[in-house]
């Protein structure tokens, strides 16, 4: 029970934190990544924070060695630089680029009720369930024959 | 549409999803990468569902919360062509899954932890997205 209120917390957390940067606005997004238009630097500022306050979260944590409500830690154990990564990155950021938004914003825009925002969400969920089915299916990467604990 | 530089709020907002990714590490040992929570809510995945369904109902409903609270809500600019928002819906999802994260997956959890496989994907997502938008915005007229 604890967990699901702490993940559900951090769920609220996170979606304050894209909200008040407005890295929900796609828009804001996209002018970070238009590098040779109105550049919009704030994407990076985001960022950097982002880091350093959870690259301090993972110091503490490798210093208490176990989290307060799991009997261990989760944390991905791939080191690989492989096809797979180096594919699905540039995948990704293809659809990044098109409309500026990434998984989180999406979410946290769900409840506008834009019938596009639904559309795009919807197509994304397809999107990863058709990798995970095909990952089930294929031995292209048989590494990953079963989907693996995310890196995130 | 134009968007002013915004510093404060960026760092301000940055910091709470830092503090977000630090307090599931913490509490939960769980990575703050969304691409990966969501998916692991569908069936494939299988198994250790709920606190998934709890994060993901959070972030959701956070824009209500953030109302109360006096947030300014998003009013997210979306292309004109629903082939182009199907189209990236797609790629996003299959992509972060592919590449095992996303922008906060790899781009601040796996970073924060120094991971090379992360700082890899998130400079090949940055760089395409960026060739993208300069095709579409500067490339192709449009």
């Amino acid at each position: 029970m604890a967990t699901l209120i702490a993940s559900a917390v951090c769920g609220v957390i996170f979606g304050f934190g894209l909200i008040i940067s407005e890295m929900a606005q796609p828009a804001k997004v996209l002018n970070f990544l238009d590098l040779f238009g109105r550049w919009d630097p704030s994407l990076a500022f985001v960022m950097a924070a982002a880091l350093a306050v959870s690259g301090l979260g993972y110091v503490l944590t490798q210093r208490r060695g176990q989290p307060y409500f799991a009997p261990q830690g989760f944390w991905p154990t791939n080191n690989q630089i492989d096809a797979p990564l180096v594919v699905g990155s540039g995948l990704f950021g293809i659809g990044w680029g098109m409309i500026g938004l990434c998984p989180g914003p999406a979410l946290v825009d769900l409840l506008t009720f834009s019938p596009k925002l639904i559309v795009f969400v919807i197509a994304m969920a397809a999107g990863m369930v058709l990798h995970d089915w095909w990952r089930t299916q294929t031995s292209v990467f048989p590494s990953a024959a079963a989907p693996s604990p995310a890196d995130g | 549409m134009v968007t002013e530089f915004t510093p404060v709020s960026a760092l301000i907002g940055g910091a709470l999803i830092g503090l977000s990714a630090m307090l599931l590490m913490l509490l939960t040992g769980r990575v703050a990468g969304i691409s990966g929570i969501l998916a692991g809510t569908f069936a494939f995945a299988g198994g250790d569902r709920a606190w998934r369904m709890a994060f993901i109902a959070g972030l959701v409903v956070s824009p209500l919360i953030g109302t109360l609270l006096g947030l300014r809500l998003p009013d997210p600019f979306m292309p004109s062509s629903w082939a182009l928002i199907v189209v990236a819906g797609l790629l996003v999802g299959f992509g972060t899954r592919l590449g095992g994260g996303c922008t906060s997956g790899h781009g601040v959890c796996g970073i924060a932890r120094l991971s090379m496989r992360s700082i890899v994907a998130t400079m090949i997502f940055m760089v395409t997205a960026m060739i993208v938008v300069f095709v579409g915005r500067h490339g192709l007229g449009v």
